[in-house]
């Protein structure tokens, strides 16, 4: 069996700083990582390879520097890596990004082994849109499996597989066939620590590194921007609103300065004489408990 | 939508600069809202869509039309009548038992198979779990540009959508065009847009399309379907009213002060998102960027610091009150009502105001 986890390499957002002026985001010095949400891929990927044997494939699509997260990568025990990298790439919306790995990922089926699995994550926290993976599904024709909480049931001889998928009200259980695409639920497993031999091994891999031609890309303004449907026309900070809170505090009148009780009738006082109708809501909603 | 928000020049690209609209799309019109219905039930983000797309639709002098797929039945007349109520001028259906249960595949094809014969200019769906599989899938087909996750739809002077969304966890908005290709598609996150009001009409047209796929075209089954069980689960992002707690309450203990109000209010209680992460509450009761849009009449703000990746989950909530002992904290500046105290020590009292209250207000309903 063979899988291939498509992996983005993103900057830490909990250390991510806006300009004051420009509005840009500044990345100098600010910590890149494996985007979190395909951490939860990599472990689905290793577990199924540990229980049937096969190859995990990390694939990514990036700058040079994206190489770092493929080596993590190979730390927690995947097999191999690829890095599609080239200045064509650069400003790839959504579908110009799915046109890009699915070509890929093609190539590394005729190349390597055939494929049997895509994993993605459920979305990146760069770009955040959940579209990257469903783009490859169907530019591969494979079939979409999003959300997925867990693969409960895999038959290579049959070539059917049986997993969770979390819908709108519920659960769906769903049986498909190989080969698909699976983007993966965050919270669904925990990555491993990774190996002291992988970890080794991973600082001494070989990174396979492919530019647009090599991934088999004929027509490179399918990608990057000229490739883009998409234009961000603006960029922009949020408006703050105008008037800070009014404060609320224990009335002069108060038996103790500090009193909370009295703190709080007047902050009840406070939020009914601010928004009349609530009281009647309230004890509309109330009277069920 | 653009892998990352680039920076303002990034606009200056080839594709940014407005050509004439390709040929073949200059007959695209009117926009379209996908009615997600699922189980005999719609999801209230296809109406809040509905007021959404009613304005554009205004503003660009066309059509609003609402897309209904589903099994033969009841479920989906009731649906498309519906529709009518919140605005819709028709309603587009594909019936066929394939599209009973959410399934990629056929949903796809049917969605699809719809904008090539009809031709929409702008497409909406609800950012939910069923929405962003399908809208993927549907604008790869179509090659067209997707912007998802949106936060605000407006048509700009020449007529072309604008949608805007927050990047990087919200720290900054972006608004993105899909000029030269059609439709225009969007996914919205439920409860962002307001729920329109509800008007009984009369359905205009019903326009039934046919769906060429059979069971046995369809390669993933459905082999189950295990509903969320009804206890427990959370309504956080219709609930009119909102209790929250942040790390500020210290410990998990602690979190049953929120609880004790949401009790006594007839509330809904959610955290910030690092309580999900220590594992103190589960992941649906995340409020934020990461987690759910709220809009409730009251939201309740306890020990909460009102980071950004919060704050745009509980923006549209019409009365802001925020407990926390740092009166510098970021939450006060956009919160209606502010009080500088221990939540801890304040929320025991303030229970207690609200039921006293409450039962004030049921004395007197029940004398008048
Ligand atoms: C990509 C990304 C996505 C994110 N998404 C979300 C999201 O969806 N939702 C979300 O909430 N966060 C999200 N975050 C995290 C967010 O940035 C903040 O870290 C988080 O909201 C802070 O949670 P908090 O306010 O509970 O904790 P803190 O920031 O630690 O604030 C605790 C507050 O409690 C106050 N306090 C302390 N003791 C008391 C007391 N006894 N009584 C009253 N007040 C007290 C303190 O003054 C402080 O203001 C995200 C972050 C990133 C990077
Ligand atoms: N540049 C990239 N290289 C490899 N995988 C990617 C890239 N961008 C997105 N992905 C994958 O697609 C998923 C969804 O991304 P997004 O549509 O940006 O939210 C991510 O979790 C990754 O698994």
């Amino acid at each position: 069996m063979h899988i291939v986890v498509c992996i983005k390499q993103v900057p830490d957002s909990a250390q991510i700083r806006v300009h004051p002026v420009t509005n840009t985001i500044m990345r100098q010095g600010v910590p890149t990582i494996i985007n979190p949400y395909d951490l939860f891929a990599i472990e689905e990927a290793l577990r199924l390879r540990d229980k049937h044997g096969g190859l995990v494939t990390i694939l990514t699509m990036g700058p040079p520097m994206a190489e770092e997260s493929l080596r993590k990568a190979l730390t927690f025990g995947a097999d191999r890596a690829v890095l599609l990298t080239d200045r064509f790439f650069a400003g790839s919306d959504t579908l110009a990004t799915s046109f890009a790995l699915a070509t890929a990922v093609k190539k590394i089926g005729e190349v390597f082994e055939p494929v049997d699995i895509v994993f993605t994550g459920k979305q990146t926290i760069d770009g955040d849109t959940a579209q990257v993976g469903p783009g490859i599904a169907k530019r591969l024709r494979l079939e979409q499996l999003t959300y997925v909480a867990g693969v409960t049931g895999l038959d290579l001889a049959g070539r059917t597989i049986e997993v969770e998928r979390r819908a709108e009200g519920g659960v769906q259980a769903l049986k498909t066939s190989l080969p698909c695409l699976i983007t993966m639920l965050e919270g669904t497993n925990e990555i491993r620590r990774g190996s002291m031999p992988d970890a080794l091994r991973a600082a001494r891999a070989e990174i396979v590194t492919w530019s647009a031609k090599d991934a088999g890309i004929e027509d490179v303004t399918r990608c990057g921007l000229r490739g883009s449907p998409t234009v961000v026309k603006r960029v922009f900070a949020p408006t703050p609103r105008s008037e800070k809170a009014k404060f609320v505090e224990v009335p002069k009148d108060a038996a103790k300065p500090g009193d909370k009780g009295a703190l709080a009738e007047a902050l009840v006082e406070s939020i009914f004489a601010h928004h009349p109708s609530l009281e009647a809501d309230i004890t509309t909603l109330a009277r069920g408990y | 939508m653009a892998e990352t928000a680039k920076p303002a020049p990034a606009a200056g690209g080839r594709a940014a600069t407005k050509k004439e609209l390709p040929e073949r799309f200059k007959n695209h019109k009117h926009v379209w809202v996908f009615i997600e219905q699922e189980r005999g039930h719609v999801h209230p983000v296809s109406w809040e869509l509905m007021g959404a797309g009613r304005i554009l639709a205004d503003k660009l002098k066309v059509e609003l039309a609402g897309v209904l797929l589903g099994a033969p039945g009841e479920d989906t007349m009731a649906a498309a009548q519906e529709a009518a109520c919140y605005g819709a001028d028709l309603v587009y259906t594909v019936s066929n038992p394939i599209l009973a249960d959410y399934r990629n595949e056929p949903y796809t094809k049917a969605l699809t198979d719809l904008v090539e014969t009809f031709k929409p200019e702008v497409l909406l769906l609800g950012a939910t779990t069923l929405g962003r599989d399908l809208a993927g899938s549907v604008a790869t087909t179509l090659a067209t540009g997707l912007t998802a996750d949106c936060t605000g739809l407006e048509i700009d002077a020449d007529g072309s959508l604008a949608a805007t969304r927050p990047t990087f966890g919200g720290s900054l908005l972006c608004t993105i065009y899909t000029l030269n290709f059609r439709p225009q598609m969007a996914t919205v996150r439920p409860r962002v847009m307001p729920m329109p009001a509800r008007v009984e009409r009369p359905l205009g047209r019903l326009v039934e399309h046919p769906l060429a796929m059979v069971e046995e075209d369809v390669v993933t089954k459905v082999l189950k379907f295990i509903p969320d069980r009804d206890q427990n689960k959370s309504n956080l992002a219709y609930a009119d009213v909102v209790v929250a707690g942040g790390l500020g309450l210290g410990s998990p203990e602690n979190f049953q002060l929120v609880t004790q109000l949401a009790s006594v209010l007839g509330a809904e209680y959610g955290c910030s998102r690092p309580l999900v992460q220590k594992g103190w509450q589960p992941a649906d009761r995340q409020i934020g960027q990461t987690g759910k849009t709220i809009r409730p009449k009251l939201y309740i703000a306890a020990g909460i610091s009102g980071a950004i990746q919060h704050r745009v989950g509980v923006e549209g909530a019409d009365l802001i009150v925020a407990i926390n002992t740092d009166k510098n904290a970021p939450i006060f500046d956009f919160a209606h009502i502010g009080v500088v105290a221990d939540a801890l020590h304040l929320l025991p009292p303030l229970t207690e105001a609200f039921r006293r209250r409450i039962s004030a207000h049921i004395r007197d309903r029940i004398a008048s």
